[in-house]
């Protein structure tokens, strides 16, 4: 056992930081998310050129993968530099094309993603319940989309449910009573990253794996860089019961995992860098104690997410896989919430670059499995664990 | 980058697991913070030393193995995973033994070693003292010259296992008025029952006499009880502290198996949904202390020192243990509060953790100044 990045992919993290920390993302990242996606397509480029689209992607379609590994030290350059645009979703699509049985749709789709000339984007194609979904009465309101008639593909399909209590006559509902479910409460479309940006629009279920043919309105994200839009239901079919679902989900948790940790590193550096040189009461106020301490449990928190996020790229485990993710995201959104109160109210403007990772932390958190699904997929199964 | 076993590493943990299966109690033994809980363990360090299972990474000449830290990583798993009993030898083990083998002498070596590796002889650690705790430099205990060694005075405090161990070490100050408060400290080893030493038992939180105070007067330590040279005690009991020694103080294969024994324990109450994320957590925890730590002896074995990085180490284990305790009190639910359960000694030996070893805001505080370069400041 050599659990530790070997001199070749320690270059290629020091390269790929070295290419992005002169490519001044924050600009890219500010033009972005107003639409104007040339210098963002340009950055892109350079990512690819760089090799990072043909890691996931094996040799029969013009990559170098899968190489899991380099994979997530790619992703810990890209989240350090708050690169925009659909990167995990690439990856995904990648991952979900290589994998069919027909190697018909990779053919045709995959190397152009390899070379960077096209981005994809990827969502499931019918809502996943969540813990605030109704158990039974009607379905999504008329902008939510279309109607939600079956479980989804993974996780717990909502079933028959429990039929909801009858109100007992005579009894007004208590003071807490809601009287009727929330709007936002209903589900929505699933919603894809950067759907005006990728020229690659897939959506998936269990049955099927088919090429959107459009995208719907732009949801503004937290996080300015992430533009979300619904995906037009229906389109060309790539195929049907695709085999690799499973598989193409482990790599998106894992690529955000990877990413989210390179999010909290960034954080991490640029709130020392800054308590170091901000003096209040005539001293940096780095050198307080209830400054220090916040840093450093910043410090433990990012330093255990790694290890996870690198042996989940060594066995691609997917109850490995889960543990970095919540793991790495929870690390990263609490050193949000550390970088946030220690720059004080500057931290708090949208118009100082740190707010560009901050919101990213955020957002992340819930990106392709919320922190209580990560938990669930570790706690699934039976027996012992590692 | 790979979390593979190689086939003999896979061979010593059968051998292991082998041992283990046919030699572990069936059942717990009484708790190692008792006289009686004292002599059963004792008695266990005896059988796994019959076995050569004591001290694994020791050369063989002193009853070890030569295993590395991947083979002690190994052993620590099938030995926590078995439920084999806790180590009273530990502080011997891991604090003294590593001093011994940087800084002590051949005929210390051989003279100390085997009767620690076989719990003939059990060693309590002698650091603290009333009015020196964090600011452990402060300390006021003497070492005085005298024919063919020194005389040890002053008072020892929170000293671990001394209830019922046979020797000590510890640091003692032999030379006052020094510019800076940790030159002229000796580290030295005595006999508990030497004339001169009154040993008075603390009772930890839950009574039990895991700690004590030593009263030392004029106490006769021989020469050949001085670690490395006198006046740089210091520097040799804090060299150990970024090596491995930082990393063997807690074995990951500990937590996996706690971590696992709350997992049962969750799916035997029900599989509560309350307690579900925090029994994740405690696994997830598990098997990151596990790879952090596989991380640090791949860097170790690199020959890198771990040095300030011990520090992520402490305040991650020692926090991590209480959660896990806490969330499986909670599952007892009503027997939560009873005092005679593994899970009540379990958790009452963690809240210790943040504490001992240097405290967790030490630990911070090296953290902040040493990893991320903050400026020092007024504690």
């Amino acid at each position: 056992m050599r659990f530790l990045l070997d001199s070749e992919q320690r270059a290629f993290a020091e390269s790929l930081d070295a290419m992005l920390a002169a490519a001044d993302t924050p600009a890219v990242v500010r033009a972005w998310g107003r639409g104007e996606h040339a210098a963002g397509r340009a950055l892109w480029s350079r990512v690819a050129r760089a090799g990072v689209f043909a890691l996931a992607a094996p040799e029969a379609y013009e990559g170098v993968g899968p190489l899991p590994v380099e994979l997530a030290v790619a992703f810990v350059e890209l989240g350090r530099h708050a690169v925009p645009g659909p990167l995990v979703e690439t990856v995904t699509t990648e991952v979900l094309l290589a994998g069919l049985d027909d190697p018909g749709p990779a053919k045709r789709l995959l190397p152009a993603l390899v070379t960077g000339e096209a981005m994809a984007t990827v969502a499931p194609s019918r809502p996943r319940p969540s813990a605030l979904a109704p158990q039974s009465g009607p379905g999504p309101g008329p902008e939510s989309g279309p109607e939600s008639e079956s479980g989804p593909e993974s996780g717990p399909g909502p079933g028959p449910g429990p039929e909801p209590e009858p109100p007992t006559p005579g009894r007004e509902p208590g003071p807490y009573a809601l009287t009727r479910e929330p709007k936002s409460h209903a589900l929505g479309l699933p919603l894809a990253l950067d759907g005006d940006a990728a020229a690659i629009r897939l959506s998936f279920d269990a049955e099927e794996l088919r090429l959107s043919p459009g995208h719907g309105p732009i949801r503004p994200s937290v996080d300015p860089a992430r533009r979300l839009t619904p995906l037009t239901p229906g389109g060309e079919l790539l195929a049907t019961n695709p085999p690799s679902v499973a598989q193409a989900l482990t790599w998106a948790r894992l690529a955000v995992a990877a990413q989210a940790l390179g999010v909290g590193l960034a954080l991490l550096d640029r709130t020392v860098a800054y308590v170091g040189q901000r003096t209040q009461f005539g001293v940096p106020i780095g050198s307080f104690q209830a400054v220090k301490h916040r840093l450093a449990d910043a410090k433990v928190a990012l330093e255990f997410a790694r290890p996870l996020v690198f042996g989940a790229a060594v066995t691609l485990d997917p109850a490995d896989v889960a543990a970095a993710k919540v793991t790495a995201c929870e690390a990263a959104y609490t050193t949000a919430r550390t970088a946030l109160q220690l720059h004080g109210a500057i931290g708090y403007t949208a118009e100082y670059d740190l707010s560009l990772w901050l919101t990213k932390a955020r957002a992340l958190r819930t990106a392709w499995g919320s922190p209580a699904e990560c938990r669930s997929a570790v706690l699934s199964g039976g027996g012992r664990r590692w | 980058m790979d979390l593979a076993r190689s086939p003999a590493e896979e061979a010593f943990r059968a051998e292991a697991r082998a041992w283990l299966r046919a030699h572990v109690p069936p059942e717990p033994l009484p708790s190692l913070e008792t006289a009686e809980g004292f002599a059963a363990h004792r008695g266990w360090e005896a059988e796994l030393s019959a076995g050569r299972w004591s001290v694994v990474t020791w050369p063989t000449a002193y009853g070890g193995r030569d295993a590395d830290l991947q083979r002690w990583l190994i052993f620590e798993e099938e030995y926590y995973a078995a439920g084999a009993p806790g180590r009273v030898s530990q502080n011997g083990i891991s604090l003294l033994a590593p001093t011994l083998f940087d800084h002590g002498t051949r005929e210390q070596r051989a003279r100390v070693l085997p009767p620690m590796a076989s719990g003939e002889v059990v060693w309590a650690q002698a650091w603290s003292e009333p009015d020196a705790g964090s600011d452990l430099a402060s300390l006021t205990s003497g070492a005085v010259r005298t024919d063919g060694g020194w005389l040890l005075s002053g008072q020892k405090a929170w000293s671990s296992r001394a209830a019922f161990a046979d020797r000590a070490f510890g640091l003692f100050r032999s030379e006052r008025g020094t510019p800076k408060p940790h030159q002229g400290l000796t580290y030295l080893m005595f006999d508990l029952r030497a004339p001169g030493v009154t040993v008075r038992p603390t009772g930890r939180l839950d009574g039990k006499p895991a700690f004590a105070e030593l009263f030392l007067d004029e106490v006769f330590v021989p020469d050949e009880d001085v670690i490395g040279e006198p006046g740089q005690g210091w520097r040799i009991a804090m060299s150990a502290a970024g090596n491995e020694r930082g990393l063997m103080l807690r074995s990951p294969g500990r937590f996996l198996a706690s971590a696992n024994r709350l997992l049962a324990l969750w799916h035997a109450r029900g599989s509560p949904s309350a307690t579900r994320d925090r029994v994740a957590d405690a696994l997830i925890g598990a098997r990151a202390y596990q790879l952090f730590t596989s991380a640090s002896a791949s860097r170790f074995l690199d020959g890198e020192t771990l040095g300030p990085q011990s520090s992520l180490n402490k305040v991650f284990w020692s926090e991590y243990d209480i959660a896990l305790h806490e969330t499986a009190l909670e599952l007892l639910g009503e027997e939560g509060e009873l005092a005679d359960t593994d899970w009540s000694e379990g958790y009452v030996f963690a809240l210790a953790g943040p504490i001992y070893a240097g405290t967790n805001e030490i630990q911070r505080d090296i953290i902040a100044e040493r990893l991320l370069g903050l400026p020092k400041g007024r504690r």
